[in-house]
């Protein structure tokens, strides 16, 4: 049975990463076929750098995907703060408006945004608004549900006597938060902010609703690009994507090991100690 | 100072930016797309595309059902794993969520089609090129490829939660390895399998990208009629019935799938 | 007398629906070690946190050196605390927790240098400065703890269970130590406890508390030796508990015979609880008792024998250091000063039976044990 599951594992692995690795082995092929590999060449990457076009979609999708973040978490860290101090009825209130975005599906979401900026943008007797602005409020308003989802537990798992502590010890409130509650729910902010960066990058659903011709992101162009027979050279773009995001993934796990083991050593102190 | 203002600014922003939202749905999903009157015809409209409902939910079911055959199995082995290759099997999961799912889709086009990479390979061998792609079997290979890390990663959670001693004190009531199986570790991986069938069952449900690269007309999804409603014939009252009616579907199925995992009881079983 | 520094007025405080606080109403002498005793729930922590400002009463009103500071939040009261769980910020070392609130009302590190050295010295400390402080025992954290609080010279130290997560051995030392801490610094200390043990050996007032209102204010003799009813003279140690008449001053009937006592001040013939402490008992041949019983059950518990003894029905826990086997016949005799009567309360009925013996008194043996093994 073990066995079953342990093979299973190892099909799985690949059915993951069999397209991934195609993708990647065409970024360095002469031929636009992605079934076919003609001939080894760095072209590709060549002529990435040097359409200009697609250089700033990457940054736009950075832009929105920075700002976004940035707005979520702290709009998010603030609302988890209020949440943790209400009563439980309220507390269930809130987390079922904050779970709205999160069961909907994403087609929904964007639908219903692109809805609302259509209906206010002939209010406002404009003709469209759809553009960067539309595109950050939407990204916000998705990411704001996993800052939440991150930094609650961690608000919850904290020792409640800490800010007292703090407070006890002559802070004012809002130096109690800067000097003790941020450092315990540091690690819920950051797992919110780059769960909320990643899924800013890469969302093209809700985007792709919300999206203006004025300011476009890489998610969405790639959906029109896809429509035609499409360059190679976001093959390449992929494949250096995929580079990066697995750097940054193992920097974030040696890190986390770091922590761990940190953690695990005082905590096998402290056990010694007590006995 | 009271705290519970800073969610303030939070209830405003969801207010304005999903409530409101949903409510113009409604709204329009009632309204008539050129008089702009109060009508029911979009959602009586609603059972013309009754067969591409059901060809949605039934599709993402069964993506949704091999999913969890095949996620719970992978989820186990990694939480049997030591702590160092969980964390690495686990970032190995989530590495290709991160990147364009519209690439990687394309990428099984390149290995489905009738002159792909698997079709060359048994035209080479001398056989006759298999039909792959544009039908509901590729289009539920794509759906299960695409969020089968979403149902790996809840499962994986719950599974790993469970407390070790548990499965010895079961072990030491007499179960076997079946049994512990059967009676703990399932039982109590519950809300992973709850989180995990609705983080598939949604996303597959409302896709429209899968379906149009690799399915044929006649796997059109919900979806795709959705997306045309918005971005080609543009009859955005429809798509907001249509909408509408997937949210409500959707709660159904989600209510439908908690029932049988009971995952409202919140039974978490954490490690001390 | 000594002054008042901390003055309860009619405290309230209610949850919801729950009334966790009834009108409580305390003085608190300066310079005195104070302990608010009872059991979980009974409104002890609620108090202390009011004192300390982080809760607000529903009503009442809380004066600390004659001025109100209700509305004072506790950033500027000259109280400190100690935590249960001692709630030591992780992210910084032994130093730096200790210097937090020197550092928040920003005196020259200098003196602040000055002051946690002679903090980490009376704490016993010293060298452990660039510690995580959850690389700490239980036992050094709690002396963190305490240094924290102190290192900002308070005029009151609340302590919220603070022994409560130390094993046995180490909870005696810190108790003693706590003790000699509170008479070195000559401040006010407020100690929140379950456990009786400490409450006694402590303080010198005891605050018996139970169901948000105060059930005896006392120094720990007057507490053991004059329970004010029958939830204190349960709470406090063991107690045989009977239903009696007070025929006149300093005479008590029970079991349908009159006893000398030493009680004076009841109505003639008011019903009354009969309190008899278990080591009080004197155990004679059958023939020259004022009482005579058949053992029931016999227990050893190391010091004595817990023997419980069935008059007429009703059973008596006797702790001798003789052993009486089950099914002799035993005779008892009670001087005056062994009886306590009390007025008749809500609690009246409740405590001193002594009937379920074996399961009830055994889990709380049980649980002793276990908090001995951590």
């Amino acid at each position: 049975m073990r066995n079953v599951s342990k093979v299973i594992t190892i099909i799985v692995f690949i059915f993951l990463y069999v397209p991934i690795i195609i993708l990647a082995i065409s970024s360095f092929s002469s031929g636009t076929d992605l079934a076919v590999f003609k001939e080894f060449t760095l072209n590709q990457y060549h002529e990435l750098f040097r359409d200009t076009d697609l250089l700033i979609l990457v940054r736009n999708s950075a832009i929105i995907a920075v700002l976004s973040t940035s707005i979520a978490t702290i709009l998010g860290t603030a609302a988890a703060l209020g949440m943790h101090k209400m009563s439980k009825k309220m507390r269930n209130l809130v987390m079922s408006m904050t779970n709205i975005p999160m069961t909907n599906p994403d087609i929904v979401t964007g639908v219903s945004l692109a809805l609302m900026f259509a209906f206010t943008g002939t209010m406002l007797k404009l003709n469209s608004i759809l553009g960067f602005w539309t595109l950050l409020i939407a990204h916000v308003t998705f990411n704001l549900p996993y800052v939440i989802l991150n930094v609650m537990p961690r608000l919850s798992q904290m020792d409640q006597n800490l800010t007292d502590a703090a407070l006890d010890l002559g802070c004012t409130p809002v130096k109690a938060f800067f000097k003790v509650t941020i450092h315990e729910i540091m690690p819920g902010i950051i797992a919110g902010a780059l769960m909320s960066f990643t899924m800013s990058l890469d969302d093209f659903v809700i985007s792709y609703f919300v999206t203006g011709s004025g300011f476009v992101t890489l998610p969405v162009e790639i959906y029109n690009y896809t429509k035609k027979p499409i360059h190679p050279k976001l093959y390449a773009l992929f494949t250096l994507m995929f580079i990066v995001i697995l750097a940054l993934m193992i920097v974030m796990n040696v890190l986390q090991a770091k922590a761990d083991k940190r953690k695990s050593q005082s905590h096998a102190s402290q056990i010694g100690g007590v006995s | 100072m009271k705290r519970k203002w800073l969610t303030a600014p939070y209830i405003v922003w969801m207010l304005l930016f999903t409530i409101i939202p949903l409510c113009i749905v409604i709204y329009f999903a009632f309204t008539d797309s050129i008089t702009g009157e109060f009508t029911f015809s979009n959602i009586t409209g609603m059972w013309d595309y009754a067969p591409i409902f059901l060809r949605s939910i039934w599709l993402s079911v069964i993506a949704t059902i091999i999913c969890l055959i095949i996620g719970y199995p992978v989820a186990y082995t990694i939480a049997q794993c030591k702590p160092r290759t969980q964390q690495l099997l686990q970032m190995l999961i989530m590495l290709p969520m991160c990147m364009s799912f519209l690439l990687r889709t394309l990428a099984w086009v390149a290995l489905l089609e009738d002159t792909g990479i698997i079709n060359n390979f048994v035209s080479a061998i001398g056989l006759t090129p298999l039909p792959l792609i544009r039908n509901s079997g590729a289009v539920i290979l794509g759906m299960v490829y695409n969020y089968l890390p979403y149902m790996i990663l809840p499962l994986y959670t719950s599974i790993s939660k469970i407390n070790p001693r548990l499965i010895e004190a079961a072990e030491d009531l007499g179960c076997n390895k079946t049994k512990v199986f059967g009676k703990v570790t399932l039982p109590l991986s519950m809300p992973g399998i709850a989180s995990g069938i609705t983080m598939v069952f949604v996303p597959a449900v409302s896709t429209f990208y899968i379906s149009q690269k690799l399915g044929s007309p006649g796997t059109i999804l919900v979806g795709d009629i959705i997306e045309s409603q918005f971005k080609g014939a543009y009859n955005p009252n429809l798509g907001a019935a249509m909408s509408l009616i997937l949210m409500i579907l959707i709660f159904i199925c989600i209510g439908i799938s908690n029932h049988f995992t009971n995952s409202d009881s919140e039974e978490e079983v954490m490690m001390p | 007398m000594a002054q008042e520094l901390i003055c309860l007025k009619d405290l309230v405080m209610e949850f919801g629906k729950d009334r966790v606080l009834d009108s409580i109403n305390l003085s608190i002498e300066d310079k005195k070690f104070m302990t608010l005793l009872g059991p979980s729930g009974c409104g002890k922590t609620t108090t202390l946190r009011i004192i300390a400002g982080f809760q607000n009463p529903t009503s009442g009103e809380v004066f600390f050196d004659q001025q109100k500071i209700n509305d004072v939040p506790p950033y500027k009261r000259q109280i400190n605390t100690v935590f249960q769980n001692y709630a030591l910020f992780p992210h910084l070392d032994v130093y730096d927790n200790i210097a937090f609130g020197l550092r928040i009302s920003k005196l020259p590190e200098e003196e602040i240098d000055k002051r946690v050295g002679e903090m980490l010295e009376a704490v016993s400390l010293k060298g452990f400065e660039n510690r995580k402080v959850t690389s700490l025992s239980g036992g050094q954290q709690q002396r963190v703890a305490i240094a924290r609080a102190l290192v900002n010279r308070p005029k009151v130290l609340l302590l919220d269970e603070p022994l409560g997560a130390l094993d046995l051995r180490l909870r005696k030392d810190m108790q003693n130590e706590l003790k000699a801490i509170q008479q070195e610094v000559g401040i006010t200390f407020v100690y929140v406890t379950h456990d009786q043990e400490e409450a006694l050996s402590m303080s010198d007032t005891v605050v018996v508390m139970d169901a948000g209102k105060i059930q005896q204010i006392g120094t720990p003799e007057d507490i053991y030796n004059e329970p004010a009813n029958a939830f204190v003279a349960d709470f406090i140690g063991e107690s045989n508990i009977l239903d009696g008449i007070m025929v006149d001053d300093f005479r008590v009937k029970f079991f349908d015979r009159e006893f000398a006592c030493v009680d004076q001040g009841f109505e003639k013939n008011e019903p009354v609880d009969v309190v008899i402490r278990p080591e009080d008992v004197d155990i004679v041949a059958p023939d020259d008792g004022h009482l005579c019983g058949t053992v029931t059950n016999v227990t050893f518990k190391g010091v004595h024998y817990d023997t419980i003894v069935d008059f007429k029905g009703f059973k008596w826990l006797i702790q001798t250091t003789d052993f009486h086997k089950e099914g002799s016949v035993i005779g008892i005799r009670l001087n005056p000063d062994d009886i306590h009567v009390m007025h008749k309360s809500e609690y009246s009925g409740m405590f001193g039976d002594y009937s379920s013996y074996s399961e009830e008194y055994d889990d709380i043996s049980v649980v002793e044990d276990d908090e001995e093994n951590e």
